[in-house]
Parts: structure tokens; sequence; C-alpha cells
């Protein structure tokens, strides 16, 4: 050897400034990853708290206290006439809407009746039917707000109406309690009078479609791909099939729903059932992929077993492979159910976005679904829709919610690792 | 007969028949040391199949083809007469007798209809009985012929089991199906577009402006570049500049910094995002991101700032597609064998280097492949840019100024007030047909990286 190689000096200065140059590159690489890490997790809890700070005050109503004298000028309307289904219909003919009306003025001034919601009537109403004796006696009542005076007392109205507001305020009139009317009502053009509950019942019927559709379906398709299918040309059409329509945007699934359901079978618009359809052709191929995972997890020696005692091939799966796979096939299931749950843009397409003002009582009435629901009011120039939006997005969030705690709740319960 | 009534008595029948057959099984005893081929429950499907089968089938039939039945029926009265000749008018009276005779409306418009009711009501309750007696007569003919059979020597077990099988491929072809469904609905949907606006002018048209079409060119007011220019620089570029930086790197964290513990709980909140329905990210984009957004425009001095912009959507949109990116990028940057790694260590590397130049190099292909999903996947994102971005189609780079995509138009091409066959509707199907040809490509292409990829390491 003629050019005998150099010890390296690691003590030399070169080597520990490359060194703390290289460290340094390191630390600030890590802290680009946590950063990022950290960044999206923000994002979340940003998203969350927003909608939290927004929604909170959606499940609250201001409420005016007025008094109403019924003694002074009695309804005609007699104790017999409460009991039972015509007492609504009494009621509203007796002329209630005006009369609290005329008391929102008496107490609250001119235009009084601008102050207090289209349905503070409906209050009044109830409370009578609760307490017929109320007929003939004086007494005062917390009635709905409008809606301007009812965004001005959560700090988010017109000077005008925040003004009014302390006046109210002032009087002692003015109240903020729980408003039970937003998860039992239906849609209204009135943001006083929202609830959820209709397009909530329409998701339920829409789902109740899906799943029923979308379930047995997808599981019969991965039991057949997994455990029985010949490996030839039609059986990787279909494998190609599903994994593509898994990928396929949600939308051309609405332009199918449009142009087969509607265009073609002439089923009825806006209905649950057409959503259903829709939304079962989208989670079925999800259905499909997650069943195989589960089916495939099940160790082969299961079924050499059962094959080993005389059991013929659909006895192995029907009875050893599925019961085994299911705790594996329903997380799948549900979580496929939650992703149909939250999906909106296909049931834009097949016409579920009308204004619904009752529940859905059958599968062919028109309906809306929740996503549909908080789309449209987000779209509503009233500022009292603000509000109600977001505490629709809670109530969405919190049934997504416990459907994913329900599948992880499934998968670390029953889950068997082999 | 209500349906309902009618499918109640026909799976009573079938139920019968199945409790039937089990318990004239279970009484078989076996000749010698013969040996059954089947368990009592098997012979009880077996009649319980036989029974239903048959009814189902007709009266599924029987359902595509009773209504012209019964209209036929109905053209045949002395009243149907007077109906003017086939069109529009014709059509509507018949339907509005045919709502009017089944009692789900009150009042007619046309006298003529008011006549015909009657007469649909009296052929559709015939027929109604027709069916109901058929179906019937089936399933009792079904099931005892089925009862029969249920004999030792009978291998109803086989028969059984070729039934579920012929169900379990029926399961599979549904997907086939949904597909052939959807290629062909766009297809047939676009070819009409197609033939009143030449293809030319709406794939390579540079004016997009559906709300005034000029009847006589149809296609000048339909070139739907800016709307594919707007989809890819939402989609493919701005959430893109969000996701990758903030995916890959989560991924690169957790999988090569993070201990178990931290890793454990950290993957599912990031994956949180993934769960998040679209139409809240759109209400926070709109909401609350736009207007900031617009704000920063405004302080920047970019004078067309607007509410509407693509960067707010775009962000929001990347914000979404982190989990998946990331997730992607977990499984390609697992697939790397740990030796390269472990040896790239070794010699000396800080991880950040053995990340950069060996692990990533390796992984890029799937990497990569997962890139084209995700943007795949932002393209097709409709409820984001429907509530976030704006409607007019702009040819801009700007990010601050205002863009449309593909998807926004689509729906607003079809909620809008437009009968089914106009002009606007046939466009969104094109715009859906493009959509799919796009994102199914990029499928392919991705899936066939990613395993390329995995057969190089494996």
């Amino acid at each position: 050897m003629n050019n005998p190689r150099q010890p390296t000096d690691w003590t030399a200065a070169a080597v520990a400034r490359r060194t703390r140059r290289r460290y340094a590159a390191e630390r600030r690489f890590r802290l680009a990853g946590l950063a990022a890490v950290w960044l999206s997790a923000a994002f979340l809890a940003w998203l969350l708290a927003s909608m939290v700070w927004q929604g909170t005050s959606g499940f609250r109503q201001t409420r005016i206290t007025l008094p109403i004298d019924l003694a002074a000028a009695p309804l005609p309307v007699t104790p017999a006439q409460l009991r039972g289904r015509g007492a609504d219909l009494a009621l509203a003919g007796a002329g209630l809407d005006a009369l609290v009306d005329r008391a929102a003025v008496r107490t609250l001034g001119p235009g009084g009746d601008a102050l207090i919601s289209d349905g503070a009537w409906l209050v009044v109403r109830d409370a009578i039917k609760r307490d017929p004796a109320l007929l003939h006696r004086r007494f005062t009542i917390a009635v709905p707000a409008a809606s301007a005076i009812d965004v001005a007392a959560k700090h988010d109205g017109t000077p005008a109406a925040e003004a009014m507001v302390a006046t109210l305020d002032a009087r002692g009139l003015l109240g903020i309690g729980w408003s039970g009317g937003f998860l039992t009502a239906a849609d209204s053009t009135d943001s006083t009078r929202v609830g959820i509950w209709g397009a909530l019942k329409g998701s339920l019927l829409t789902m109740a479609v899906t799943l029923a559709l979308a379930f047995p379906i997808g599981v019969l398709a991965a039991l057949y791909l997994e455990e029985y299918a010949p490996r030839n040309r039609w059986t990787d059409l279909i494998e190609v099939s599903i994994n593509n329509l898994a990928a396929v945007p949600s939308i051309i699934f609405g332009l199918l729903g449009l142009a087969v359901f509607l265009g073609t079978f002439h089923l009825p618009r806006s209905a649950p059932l057409v959503g259903g359809l829709t939304l079962a052709l989208m989670t079925m191929p999800v259905i499909v992929i997650t069943g195989r995972n589960a089916i495939k997890a099940v160790p082969p020696s299961i079924r050499d077993a059962a094959l080993a005692v005389g059991a013929s091939p659909v006895q192995v799966v029907f009875d050893h492979v599925l019961p085994l796979a299911l705790p594996g096939i329903l997380t799948g299931t549900i979580i496929g159910m939650a992703r149909a749950l939250g999906e909106t843009a296909p049931l834009l397409m097949i016409g579920m976005r009308a204004f619904i003002a009752s529940p859905p009582g059958r599968l062919t009435d028109p309906a809306t679904v929740l996503p549909v629901q908080i789309f449209l009011w987000s779209d509503d120039i009233d500022r009292g829709f603000i509000e109600k939006t977001s505490a629709a997005i809670i109530v969405l969030l919190v049934v997504l919610l416990a459907m994913n705690g329900i599948a992880i709740y499934l998968r670390n319960r029953f889950e068997t690792r082999w | 007969m209500t349906p309902l009534a009618l499918a109640i008595i026909v799976f009573g029948l079938a139920l019968i028949g199945w409790l039937a057959a089990r318990m004239r099984a279970a009484t078989f005893r076996p000749p010698g040391h013969a040996r059954f081929t089947a368990l009592p429950v098997h012979y009880g499907y077996f009649v319980a199949i036989c029974a239903l089968v048959p009814p189902l089938v007709f009266l599924a039939v029987w359902s595509l083809t009773a209504p012209a039945l019964v209209t036929d029926t109905v053209l045949a009265t002395p009243a149907a007469a007077a109906l003017p000749p086939p069109g529009f008018e014709r059509a509507s009276i018949l339907s509005e007798a045919r709502a009017l005779g089944a009692g789900r409306s009150h009042g007619a418009f046309h006298d003529l209809a008011a006549q015909l009711a009657p007469a649909y009501a009296a052929a559709q309750t015939r027929y109604d009985w027709i069916a109901t007696a058929v179906a019937l007569l089936l399933a009792f003919a079904g099931g005892g012929l089925a009862f029969t059979r249920v004999r030792p020597d009978f291998a109803a077990r086989t028969q059984v089991e070729r039934v579920v099988m012929l169900l379990l491929l029926a399961a599979s072809l549904i997907a086939i199906l949904t597909t052939v469904g959807i290629v062909a609905s766009l297809l047939y949907e676009s070819s009409r577009f197609f033939r009143i606006v030449p293809i030319g002018d709406f794939l390579f048209g540079t004016h997009w402006s559906p709300q005034v079409i000029d009847p006589r060119d149809l296609g000048a007011s339909l070139g739907a570049v800016p709307l594919f220019w707007g989809t890819f620089f939402i989609g493919a570029v701005i959430a893109m500049a969000v996701a990758i930086p903030f995916g890959l790197m989560s991924a690169i964290y957790l999988t090569q910094y993070a201990h178990a513990a931290t890793r454990a709980w950290l993957k599912p909140v990031i994956e949180m995002l993934a769960g998040v329905p679209t139409v809240v990210y759109g209400y926070f984009a709109a909401l609350t991101v736009a207007p900031a957004v617009r704000e920063v425009g405004v302080a920047l001095g970019i004078a067309n700032a607007s509410s509407e912009s693509a960067l707010a959507a775009g962000a929001v949109m990347g914000i979404m597609i982190i989990p998946f990116v990331s997730s992607m990028a977990d499984d390609s940057i697992a697939a790397v064998p740990a030796a390269m790694r472990d040896g790239s260590l070794a010699m000396g590397a800080t991880p950040s280097e053995t990340i950069r130049r060996v692990i990533l190099p390796a992984a890029l292909p799937g990497v990569v492949g997962g890139i084209l999903l995700a943007v795949s996947r932002a393209i097709g994102e409709t409820m984001i840019v429907v509530m976030a971005a704006s409607g007019v189609a702009t040819l801009t780079a700007n990010p601050f100024a205002s863009t449309t995509t593909v998807t926004k138009q689509i729906v607003d091409l079809l909620t809008g007030e437009a009968e089914f066959d106009s002009a606007k509707t046939l466009a969104a199907f094109a715009l859906g047909l493009t959509l799919f040809v796009i994102t199914l490509a990029l499928n392919v292409v991705a899936l066939s990286v990613v395993k390329r990829y995995r057969e190089a390491y494996e």
C-alpha cells in the first residue's frame, strides 16, 4: 500500500461543524413532522370548537314573558272541547293567535307583535291544553321571541334589535332557556320554530333502506368472491368493478340515481326509498371490501377442519367462516353506513332538497336528510339560521361519533387475533 | 289485496312448507347402512324455496307489465274513444285518471279523466285479483310439488346449495350491474347532449355561462375548459399543496419518530378528519375560512379578493384529504424493507437523512400512487366547493379570485328549475361523464403504480 489512508480526525473543527449542522437538520425535520401532526389535530379541534361555539346557542331559545288575560276576554271554547282530537282546531278557530298578538302589543308597545315569534300562540295553546283552568284566568307565560330578538339576545344582532333587547331585559321580560322544540320539530321558514326531527327521521328511513340492501348484498358478494369464485375473467371483472366503484365520486352515484331510478323507473322524487337505493349502491363496495378482509382473516385451518368432518362448502362458509368473520364485517358495515349518513351530494341530485315541513311517514313520502338540511339552512339569509345550522351539525356529529364508537367497541370486544 | 298482505301470505305459505317438510324429513329412518345426504332442515329450505321463488318472480314480472295491461283495458272502453290522439295531452289525461282511480288524488282537471277513473279503478282491481290468484296458485303448486319430492333418497342439500350459490353469484353481479348502469346512463345522456352541442365546443370552449344560453349557438356558452381548469386548480394544486406536506410529514413522524403509545392515540385523531362529513367542511369553509382568506387577500393588496375564493375551498379540501395521504404514505413506508433502513442507520446517517435519502426514494412509487388517488378524490369532492366556491367560471391562476369546478356546476345545473331534457341538465351528465373518466383513469394508473411497487419488494 503506497497510499495509506489518513485516519479521520474526529476532533477536527470541520467535522464538529458538520455534525452540528446535521443534527440541527435532524431536529428541524423532526420538528416539522411534529408540527404537521399537531397542526392537523389543531385543524380538527378548531373545526369542532367553532361548531360547538356557534351551535350550542341553537339549542337555546329567547323567551319573552307576556301576561295573557283570559278572564277579561274569555275564548269561545268550552273545557269539553279541549279534550280529545279537536282541541287544536277549536283553539285555533277561537282567535288565540290574534289574542296573543294583542297581548304582545299591550305589554311591549306598538309593534310588539313583531317581537314575538309567529309560533308564540302555539306555546299558549299547548299550555291551555295542559291546564284547561287557564281558560278563565289571568296568567303570564314565556313565549318564544322573534328571530331578530333571539339573535340579538345572543349578542349578534342589529343595533336596533340589541337596543330592544336591552329595554326588554331591563323590564325583566326576557329569559333564555333550553329549546326542546329543536329536537322534536321539522323544518320551518321561521328560524325560531325549526327543528331537526324531520331531517333525522328522513335520515333514519334512508339508512334503513340502505342497510337492508347493502348489507346482505355486500356480505353475499364478499363471501362469493373470497370463498367460491373461480379465478377467471369474470371474477376479475367483478373485482375490478367493485374496486372502482369504491373510488367513484359520490356525485356520480347521484347522477345514476337521477337517470335510472327517477328517469327510467319513475320512482317518486325526494323519497327516502330512492335515496336509500342510491346510497346502497355507494355503500355496497365498502362492505364488500371490508367484508373480504374480515373473511380473509379467518384461518384456513377452520375451513379444513370443517371440511374434514364432512361439511359441504356451503356449510363450511355459513356455519363456520361467516360467524367468525361477522364482527369484522359489522365494523366495516357501520363505518360504511356512517359515511352514507354524512353524504350530501348524491341526495341533492335526486331532489332530496325540498322544503319539508312535516316528518316523512313512509318510504315514498318527500323527505330530506340531516346533511342536506344542514346545507339548506346554511344557504338561508336569516341570521337565526346560523346557530341552527351549527346545532344541526352538532347533532350529526354526535350520531356519527356514536356509530364509530360502536364500531370501535365491536372491534375491540369481538375481534379475534388468530 | 295490498302487496304487503300478499307478501305476508306467500311468506307464510313458505314457512308452513318449511315446517312440514322438516317434520316429515325428521321421521325418516335410514334403510340399512345407507346414509342421508341431507338434514331435515335442508328439506325444509328446499320446499320453502320452491314455494317462494315462482310467485316472487311472477310478481316482479307482473309489476312491470300490469300498468300497460290496465291502460290497454281502459283504452278499450267506450269513454276512451273521446281521447285526443297520442301526445302530451293524452298522457296527462291518462295519468290523471290513473291517480283518481287509485284514490291518490281527488279533483280532476280534465272532465275526461273523471270519466275514465272508474274504468281505471275497475281494471286495476281486476288485475290485482288475477295477480293475487296466480301468485297463490304458484306458491301452492311449487310448494306442493316440492313436498312430494321429500323422500329419503332425494338429495335436498345439493339442490338448496345450488340455489345458495346462485344467490351469491347474483349478489356479486350487482357490482358489475352498477358499473354498467353508471356507464350506460352517463353515455346515453351525454350522447343526447353531444347531438345538440358539438363535442369539440364542449371540451375545448373557454366560455361557460349556462345561465344565458344562446339557443342558436349552444356550444358558445357551454365550453367546459374553465371548469376543468378550476377543478384542477382547486383539487390538484391548492388542496394538494396543503395535503401533501401535512399528510406526508404526519406519516413520517408517526411511523418513524413517535412512540407507540403516542401513535396509538394520535393516528385515530388524524383519521377523524376523514370521518367529518363534507357538508360540515363546506359550512366551515364558507362561514369561517372564506371570510378570513378574503381579508388576508385584501390586506395583501389584492383588489378582487373574493369571498368565494379558490384558496378557501382548496385549503379546506386539503385538510380533509390529509388523513388519506397520510395513511397511503404510512402503508408504503411500512412496506420498505427494514434492512434498507437499518443499513443506512448503521452507516451513521441520522434518522432524517435515512428518511430523505433511503426510505422516501424507496417508498416513492407508493406515495405517488397514493397522491394520485388523493387527487382523484379531491376533484370528485362536491359539497365543499358547492358551499364555498363560486358559481362563476373564470380562467384565472389567482388563488384569491373565484373559480368554479365540475362538481359544483353539476349540482347547480341539476338543482335549478329546468326540465329534464334541456341542454342544461344534459350538460350535467356530460360533465359527470368527464369526471367519471378522469377519476377512473387516475385510479387505474395509481393502483397499477402501487401494485407494481409492492411486487418489487415481495
